[in-house]
């Protein structure tokens, strides 16, 4: 591998293992969740009612690393934290796996 | 700015996966022929970049939080159509995944931030660059290629959300998905990237750029295409 690819990864690293920043920032200035990402429980109370349609689709599917945190949102920040890293190297993992596969289909025939 | 499941009516994400999808078949045909293996690394690691930078919530005191999504460098780095690939494998992960984005707003979140943002990047870098090889001008095209790309992705997320209410309410007049109109929705998302989100993706956009041009000039194919165009 190349210096220069060698230095990006190292950065990709970096940036996963400083991933938590991401949930500690938001919660040490107050700030909630993304505009039109909010759970059926928060709708409610910004609005006093789910809207039908909405509440009959917002969970057909159960993701296995919910909010990238193991335990659910509710987790003590300890968990958080550590959940947080943890996705960041799957997510790297996958990333790679993935654009692998793609790039096996795509360039097979040339070799 | 990723659409959850429940936001969007069917007659609203049906369409956008054929559309998410017709572009995503016509980037692996260009990739095929304009990307050689050298560059496979590089499009694994604009994925995971790309997956990173999206969970580096930004907070706005006392509001709402958002995120950078990389995908205006990756589109000058890479090209519009490789980043169309990067940020597509990432948005289908993060959706099945972590949850991040719904099943059913695949399409539409592909849309947004894989497809209307790297173009609206490149272009606008490609026009505010001109043939021009002076680092300000180069400098000023990076960071509005990121800025502007993130804002028009947040846009259109914000009219899907808006339209909503138009094209999806009960017998009662009660919306059925999204229940913000078109009012709300699009100030509301505008304004919070145009202050503040999209102002991280134009600084990270310039920083990367620089790096690359400092390190491995060769590689960044909107620099390559506009002296290719020059010829």
């Amino acid at each position: 591998m190349k210096k220069f690819e060698k230095r990006l990864w190292l950065g990709i690293f970096v940036l996963a293992v400083l991933s938590p920043l991401g949930i500690i920032l938001p919660e040490k200035f107050g700030a909630g969740g993304a505009w039109g990402e909010w759970g059926t429980d928060a709708l409610e109370k910004l609005l006093g009612y789910v809207p039908v349609g909405l509440k009959n689709t917002a969970d057909i599917w159960a993701a296995p690393i919910r909010d990238y945190i193991f335990g659910g949102k509710d987790a003590v920040l300890s968990t958080r934290i550590v959940s947080y890293i943890v996705s960041a190297f799957i997510g790297i993992a996958l990333a790679c796996i993935i654009i692998l596969l793609i790039s096996r289909l795509l360039f097979k025939r040339e070799k | 700015m990723h659409i959850p499941d429940g936001y969007l009516s069917p007659q609203t994400y049906i369409p956008l996966y054929g559309v998410s999808i017709a572009f995503l078949g016509i980037a692996l045909k260009k990739i095929r022929e304009d990307l050689s293996a050298k560059h496979i690394p590089y499009l694994a690691m604009a994925a995971a970049f790309s997956f990173l930078v999206q969970m580096f919530n930004i907070p706005i005191p006392g509001g709402t939080t958002g995120h950078a999504v990389g995908a205006g460098i990756i589109a000058l780095l890479l090209g519009p159509w490789t980043a169309v690939i990067a940020v597509s494998v990432v948005l289908i992960m993060q959706a099945f995944v972590f949850g991040d984005g719904g099943i059913t707003a695949i399409g539409a979140n592909c849309f947004n931030m894989a497809i209307v943002m790297p173009f609206v990047a490149y272009w606008t870098f490609i026009l505010l660059k001109g043939f021009s090889q002076n680092t300000a001008r180069v400098t000023v095209a990076a960071f509005f290629s990121g800025y502007v790309g993130l804002t028009a992705a947040a846009v259109c997320a914000a009219f899907m959300f808006g339209i909503q209410p138009i094209i999806a309410a009960g017998p009662d007049g009660m919306p059925l998905y999204a229940p913000y109109p078109l009012s709300i929705a699009i100030p509301a998302m505008a304004v919070e990237h145009l202050f503040v989100f999209s102002i991280v993706e134009g600084v990270m956009t310039v920083a990367l750029l620089k790096y690359f041009l400092k390190n491995e000039s060769t590689l960044i194919y909107a620099m390559r295409e506009a002296s290719r165009e020059k010829v």
